[in-house]
């Protein structure tokens, strides 16, 4: 992965640049000791890191447009960041970019049940916003596995998705209004507290730009009341191929589960080593959640068990209780530590078609035959949204370059299958080399020319989601 | 009249313009300005692609008409479920609605309130761009966040970014129970308190409606639930003591009672062959009471909540329309008699924003210039 060579005009201009933000900012949100910037050289992908020129962590969106407005006169990039747990590397510094963290934009601003929404500072994290509606019973639906550490901000920038998105839908279509600075400095609104955009939905455009179109610091998010209860069906499969028959059946008889998880083989044998929670030893389980009254969930997973039992289940658990719903719950919730237990590993994001599901496993399967790194796959069903692990070990010599081959051919199986890059992830730098498989030249040119439109010169995250060599025109006319 | 039947000479005919084009589905919805220029037609563009029920996914090019792709989705007991209005009973128009022109106007129904709008249910999208350029954004999947999301931003852009030749749409299966909560003789305010009561609770509310005058003229307050049989018994029972404080609620479970008096919330049907002008608010649902009593001699709708407000007004009430929005927030659109003024003004910077847009997917201004305000 390349990244473009830092600017050494930028370089130069640190002290006039240290100098100024500390004009508008306190001293303790401005930070360019080189000990202390190392703290911000990567995110969640830790395979790639760079210090940034400098970090400047603004109290309010009035401080943001202030750093915004200094960076945009003296032309010095600048990489938003929220939590900084992106897998993507979207908050990847370049040696000459300044972070703008919101991680001190932490306030909830508005609740109201009445309206059933909150309006919060963009730093709050994932779960806080739960929390800080959950003692009347509301919940924010949108919950990715980093929860408790990812903001609201990173949320918004990559539209991060969740365990419950078949039934509740992504960030984007819980989103109901920002206010964002643009690189400029000049502070806008969209939506609010009511449905629907007025003109143009440039809200739905701003929604996993990450990080490219400008810097969000509050958002109207909307609320919903927890459903009665919640409880799982644990379901068993000699085959993939059945396993992914049984999820089209159970979604074509008209029932919407909450979520639908499934695991291959080297999954479920990983984590039953590492969490013992029981699963059978077969080719592919299902976990399928349905909400409700006690009396509704137990009709709809008997409609599911009734389904299940017609594709010779080798397991079929209904869970009856909360401390039997854990227990099922055990296994994929500890799926991610159990590799990092035994191996190093790397996490793909593809999504594809529900239907190419025995496809795209049989076709991992032999790659990772070809390559000889093991491939477990844990995912998202209902909504085809794949996540093999690649297992491999950074310590030999030319293993990681193999898993990153073998994580591009896996991706490009994912767009042939007829899906795409990437289903909650995000872009970034990871597959930002990969975004021609997908797309055709004409599809990225419109795209940069969106971000020709809000950040004309290029100065946000300039070198992230487009391919570097068709980026480079806007880029260099912009300088 | 332009009719290309392939995309290829739809590219080729935009490409070859000489000025402005009039984009149309099945012209069912004129709202905004009347853009003057050579009408084209997608209707040659017609046919639903791809469609896998188990995937809950359909791919349908732009001309498809709605009733073919809501036939195909009954065969196998499934919808588009935001709901899609029909506006020829409201506007007084003719003509066949396409589901091109549902996207392109981001077209949706009751079922909003729960399920979310047209935008959130598009997958993905093919358009010719004012050069005449073939783009696809977006695909065929249920979660994709490959580079921008130009599918929202082509949802309810009317034509002023390009002309859409396919849409793939995320569909749902249909319920197979459905039962009406109605109270009569409620106020505006009351019957607001007792929705957002409903659409706060956990019974999954698909509908939530006031008619100032439902039958007899009377007030008329609706809630829908949808679901399982019994699950809906359930939950209507569930509700009707919820709302026990507000006013008694019966329980209407006849199919085709509901589907009736659903589609006139969704159609706005008590405003049907009567003058006057037509305005759609969106506004937070607990203003929108306040805002109509500001307001002399309007009939009001209320559905979503509250939160879309329907008005039938005297044609003099536009100034005072757009006071009362913009002192208590939201957007206001007037849907019949409005013309070039039609679209909600925006604050400077956003207009800014989107008239930058319009420049780079169509810099001659050929796609229906004007169509929403500002021609670019
Ligand atoms: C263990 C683990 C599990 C995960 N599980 C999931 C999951 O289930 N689902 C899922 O979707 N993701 C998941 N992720 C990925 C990650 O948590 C999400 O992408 C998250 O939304 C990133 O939020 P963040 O605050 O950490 O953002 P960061 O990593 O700080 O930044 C992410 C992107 O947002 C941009 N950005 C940050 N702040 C702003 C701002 N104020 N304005 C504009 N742009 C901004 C950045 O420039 C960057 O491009 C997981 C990550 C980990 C480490």
């Amino acid at each position: 992965m390349e990244m473009p060579a830092p600017d050494p005009t930028v370089l130069a201009r640190k002290d006039a640049l240290i100098a100024r933000f500390k004009e508008v900012l306190p001293k303790d949100a401005v930070i360019s000791d080189p000990v202390e910037t190392r703290a911000y050289e990567c995110d969640a992908l830790t395979a790639y890191k760079c210090p940034p020129l400098a970090v400047v962590l603004p109290s309010s969106t009035q401080e943001v447009a202030a750093a915004l407005r200094i960076c945009h006169e003296m032309q010095v990039p600048v990489v938003p960041r929220g939590a900084g747990t992106s897998l993507a590397g979207g908050a990847l510094p370049s040696g000459d970019s300044v972070i703008l963290g919101v991680a001190r934009l932490t306030e909830v601003l508005e609740t109201d049940f009445d309206n059933r929404f909150v309006r919060v500072q963009a730093g709050r994290t994932n779960l806080s916003v739960t929390q800080a509606v959950e003692e009347e019973g509301f919940f924010y639906a949108p919950d990715p596995s980093s929860q408790l550490a990812c903001a609201i901000a990173g949320n918004i920038a990559m539209n991060s998705g969740g365990a419950h998105c078949l039934k509740y839908g992504v960030t984007t279509n819980n989103l109901l209004g920002v206010t964002m600075v643009l690189m400029d400095g000049t502070v806008i609104e969209l939506g609010g507290p009511h449905l629907d955009a007025e003109g143009l939905d440039l809200l739905g455009l701003v929604c996993g730009s990450e990080g490219q179109l400008g810097v969000v610091t509050e958002a109207t998010l909307r609320i919903l009341h927890k459903p009665e209860g919640a409880r799982p069906v644990l379901i068993g499969f000699d085959s993939n191929e059945v396993a992914g028959q049984c999820v089209s059946d159970i979604i074509k008889a008209g029932i919407l589960p909450v979520a639908i998880e499934f695991m291959d083989r080297p999954c479920i044998r990983a984590t039953e080593a590492f969490a013992g929670a029981g699963y059978p030893d077969c080719e592919a389980l299902l976990i399928v959640e349905v909400e409700g009254s006690d009396a509704e969930i137990d009709a709809q997973l008997e409609t599911i068990s009734r389904i299940a039992q017609q594709h010779d289940p080798v397991e079929l658990r209904q869970s009856a209780s909360e401390e039997e719903s854990a227990r099922i719950w055990l296994g994929r919730k500890s799926a991610f530590g159990a590799m990092g237990q035994i191996n190093d590993y790397m996490c793909l994001d593809g999504t594809i078609p529900v239907s190419q599901l025995p496809f795209v496993l049989r076709r991992i399967g032999e790659m990772s035959a070809d390559y000889g790194l093991e491939v477990a796959n844990v995912f998202h069903a209902g909504d085809g949204n794949m996540h093999p692990l690649i297992l491999f070990n950074a310590n030999t010599p030319g293993e990681l370059e193999r898993c990153e081959a073998l994580g591009a051919d896996i991706l490009k199986l994912c767009v042939e299958a007829g899906g795409c890059l990437t289903g909650e992830h995000g872009v970034g730098v990871e597959k930002r080399d990969l975004m021609s498989d997908q797309y055709a030249p004409a599809d990225l040119e419109i795209q940069m020319a969106v971000k020709d439109v809000f950040d004309p010169a290029w100065l946000l995250n300039p070198a992230k989601v487009f391919p570097l060599d068709i980026s480079r025109a806007h880029r260099d006319r912009a300088a | 009249m332009l009719t290309p039947s392939t995309e290829d000479d739809l590219a080729r005919m935009v490409a070859g313009a000489e000025g402005p084009l009039r984009i149309l589905g099945g012209g069912t919805r004129p709202v905004g300005a009347v853009v003057n220029g050579t009408p084209l037609s997608t209707r040659g563009l017609a046919g639903v692609e791809l469609y896998e029920p188990g995937a809950l996914t359909l791919v349908a090019k732009a001309g498809t008409p709605l009733a073919d792709v809501e036939t195909a989705l009954a065969a196998e007991g499934q919808r588009l479920a935001f709901e899609p209005m029909d506006h020829r009973g409201l506007l007084g128009t003719q003509g066949t609605p396409t589901i091109g022109g549902v996207v392109a106007a981001n077209i949706s129904g009751p079922r909003r309130i729960q399920v979310g709008a047209a935008r959130d249910f598009l997958l993905g999208v093919r358009f010719v761009d004012g050069r005449g350029q073939v783009i696809r954004n977006g695909g065929r999947v249920m979660k994709n966040v490959t580079g921008y999301d130009l599918v929202k931003l082509m949802a309810g852009s009317h034509g002023t970014l390009g002309v859409l030749t396919e849409v793939a749409l995320k569909v749902l299966p249909d319920a197979q129970a459905a039962a009406t909560l109605r109270c009569r003789g409620l106020d505006d305010a009351q019957a607001v308190q007792a929705l957002c009561r409903a659409l706060a609770s956990p019974y999954e509310v698909s509908g939530a409606a006031h008619l100032q005058k439902g039958a007899g003229d009377r007030p008329e307050t609706l809630i829908r639930l949808e679901g399982f049989p019994d699950s809906v018994a359930y939950r209507a029972e569930a509700l009707q003591k919820a709302l026990g404080g507000v006013g008694v609620f019966e329980v209407e479970t006849d199919p085709d009672a509901t589907r009736a008096a659903w589609d006139g919330v969704r159609d706005v049907g008590p405003f049907h062959g009567r003058g006057g002008d037509v305005w759609r608010l969106s506004v937070k649902p607990t203003d929108a009471p306040g805002l109509v009593a500001r307001l002399d001699g309007v009939e009001a709708l209320y559905d979503w909540g509250g939160g879309l407000v329907w008005l039938l007004a005297p044609e003099d009430r536009g100034p005072a329309i757009r006071q009362a929005v913009s002192d208590t927030g939201g957007h206001a659109t007037q849907v019949r008699g409005g013309g070039a003024g039609a679209f909600q003004p925006l604050a400077p910077a956003v207009a800014a924003l989107q008239d930058a847009l319009r420049h780079k997917f169509d810099p001659r201004g050929i796609l229906n210039p004007g169509r929403m305000g500002r021609a670019a």
